[in-house]
């Protein structure tokens, strides 16, 4: 078998085109040679620049008498002189060509091409561009409008109890968000108390006031830190996630399934997640707390002479139940927004593959954007109230 | 038995300005099969969603019985949602639920059986479609034709008064597509169920179909109404004649 791969390779590849005037109103084209991928053949234009330069004429004959090998190169070159043909109004005689081939150029021309079809490439000026990025950036918060409001009514039919969810997919959800990121919240948050005491340490130091380590940390950690980084990571994590989930059960026809069996996706799905969200996070937070707070300890006593009680001591000065309730506060709004992100992404996804994607995609760039939006707000709200 | 079930008046179906079937109107009789067929991309589906209320009609109305669907209250709506059973293209089980949890949930929801009454019904359900014994599967683990045929053991749950059905046999074998005209076919004789099917599939239409309409996507609104075979026997449309025969029976032809 591969003596006659070989053979053809040593063949001369290359398609040949004759022209030959037949009369005075009708010329021919004579094929012959391979028409295949990689073939040596004159490009079309240069074969339409010929016929363009000649006297005009009424009739081109095809034919393909010596055709040795084709593919989709030939039709493909063909259909680009029969346009031609039709553009100029010259009759073209495809008689001589292989049935084959003749089929395939009919199947081709078969279903003509409907006026307004194709799209047009063009190019949307820039002030347009603008133009249609402003909508959508106003479709987009009248849809957050929207969902915030039906997230609302729902929380009302949960208030008077008449909220329609199965009490185990809240606790699958509490089991996913909660429990399920201990070991992540752990792990970050004792890095990030680590890293907050040796930032400060080393200025610190230099006065010989390493014992203000602790309120660092401590301060650092329980207003600001826990709260902030529990918050990326969950909207990583589970915001993520929830956008994902919904969004897959759109494209499956499960929400509207959900609907037409007359349960509201809303109460269904959203408000067990958002509870969730809205339970665990502010206990993640207190865990990170004292996970930074851990953190901040490990590195004073070691590195900088500290010791242990001297640590504590300090930090209790430092941290009163204020500084906590505002981290906690903090936690609690991060979660509102986490969820709603997460959520609203996930139940107006479109209906592909790729907009899955996109929707976790946004929900965690939104969410995380929020976050700090709202953590800015909030300290500097504390701030001037001087708490 | 010729009582209107569904009417729908002068309906016209849009996305924002882009109208897809205009100045619809027909009636879906009780215990009727009804089809709605047409060409892809004429907007079967479309007039699905407007039927089981996932899509607000652009103009015109649907009545239930004698209730005017998309003018009803959100509470009334929700009413006339719990008679009626859809079974979807892909099943759309809920893919977190086992089998038996899917075609519970619509009972726990709306019923007062006890926990013992709904197992019972489940595999009732569940034994009607053929999947005995398929109670704690889960929707991944089962095949696309299973999948359909719990769907249709959920949409039945509650034993509606109308089922819909999106391209039931889509994507299933012969002999699969065949069994589900039959379960149609029994559902409709043994329990009076008004069905209302979309599909292309010519051998369901003749096979099931007892009324139906036609949905043209070139001239956008409906071109005929009535029984499949009536219209192949009847009509001069030669859009419906060639849909009816696959394009092979022109009117010249055949007449």
């Amino acid at each position: 078998m591969k003596a006659t791969t070989g053979m053809t390779d040593i063949k001369d590849i290359s398609g040949h085109i004759k022209f030959e005037q037949i009369d005075a109103d009708t010329w021919s084209i004579r094929l012959a040679g391979s028409w295949t991928q990689g073939a040596n053949i004159k490009p079309v234009e240069q074969v339409l620049a010929q016929l363009a330069a000649t006297t005009p004429f009424a009739r081109l004959t095809l034919q393909a008498g010596d055709l040795d090998r084709w593919d989709s190169r030939l039709p493909t070159y063909l259909l680009a002189m029969l346009d031609y043909c039709q553009a100029k109004n010259i009759q073209a005689d495809l008689s001589g060509l292989p049935e084959g081939i003749q089929g395939l150029l009919n199947l081709a021309r078969a279903v003509p091409e409907r006026a307004g079809d194709r799209r047009s490439a063009q190019q949307t000026p820039a002030l347009a561009k603008i133009g249609m990025m402003v909508l959508s950036g106003l479709a987009d918060i009248k849809r957050l409008i929207i969902f915030i409001g039906e997230t609302v009514q729902a929380g009302v039919s949960l208030m008077r109890g008449k909220a329609r969810f199965r009490t185990v997919d809240l606790f699958l959800c509490i089991q996913e968000t909660g429990p399920g990121a201990l070991a992540i919240v752990t792990l970050i948050s004792l890095l990030v108390g680590l890293i907050l005491a040796f930032v400060g340490a080393v200025q610190l130091a230099m006065f010989g006031a390493q014992i203000f380590i602790a309120d660092l940390v401590g301060l650092g950690t329980v207003r600001e830190m826990g709260a902030l980084m529990t918050a990326v990571i969950m909207s990583g994590r589970t915001g993520a996630a929830y956008a994902a989930q919904l969004g897959t059960m759109n494209v499956n026809s499960e929400i509207d399934a959900l609907k037409t069996m007359g349960i509201s996706p809303m109460e269904f799905l959203v408000l067990p997640r958002m509870l969730a969200l809205i339970l665990m996070l502010p206990l993640l937070c207190i865990y990170a707390d004292f996970m930074g707070i851990l953190g901040g300890a490990i590195v004073t006593t070691n590195a900088f002479d500290v010791s242990l009680t001297q640590y504590f001591n300090q930090l209790s000065k430092a941290v009163d139940l204020t500084d906590f309730s505002i981290g906690l506060f903090k936690s609690l709004v991060f979660a509102v927004l986490i969820a709603t992100a997460g959520c609203m992404r996930g139940m107006q996804c479109g209906r592909s593959a790729s907009a899955v994607g996109d929707a976790a995609t946004a929900a965690v760039v939104n969410s995380i954007v929020y976050i700090v939006v709202a953590d800015s707000i909030i300290t500097l709200i504390c701030n001037r109230l001087g708490i | 038995m010729n009582t209107p079930h569904i009417t729908v008046k002068d309906l016209t179906m849009a996305y924002g300005d882009f109208v897809i079937q205009r100045d619809l109107n027909f009636t879906i009789n009780r215990g009727d099969v009804f089809v709605i067929m047409g060409g892809s991309g004429c907007g079967k589906s479309t007039l699905l969603k407007h039927l089981i209320g996932l899509q607000r009609p652009a103009r015109g109305d649907i009545i239930y019985d004698r209730q005017n669907f998309w003018r009803a209250s959100d509470a009334e709506r929700i009413r006339i949602l719990r008679r009626i059973g859809v079974l979807y293209q892909s099943g759309a089980l809920f893919s977190s639920l086992t089998l038996a949890e899917n075609i519970a949930l619509p009972l726990g929801e709306f019923t007062d059986f006890s926990r013992t009454e709904i197992a019972d019904i489940v595999s009732y359900k569940l034994a009607l479609v053929g999947l005995a014994g398929f109670e704690d599967y889960y929707p991944s683990e089962i095949s696309g034709g299973m999948q359909k045929r719990a769907g249709l053991a959920r949409a039945m749950a509650l034993d509606p008064e109308i089922l819909f059905f999106d391209e039931p046999s889509a994507g299933l074998d012969p002999v699969s597509a065949r069994l589900l005209d039959d379960l149609i076919i029994n559902l409709s004789d043994a329990l009076g169920t008004t069905i209302v099917v979309v599909t292309h599939e010519l051998a369901s239409i003749f096979a099931i179909g007892t009324n139906a309409v036609f949905l043209d996507p070139e001239t956008k609104t409906m071109l005929a109404t009535g029984s499949p075979k009536h219209l192949l026997a009847e009509s001069k449309d030669s859009k419906i004649i060639q849909f009816l025969t696959r394009g092979e029976g022109n009117v010249e032809t055949t007449r």
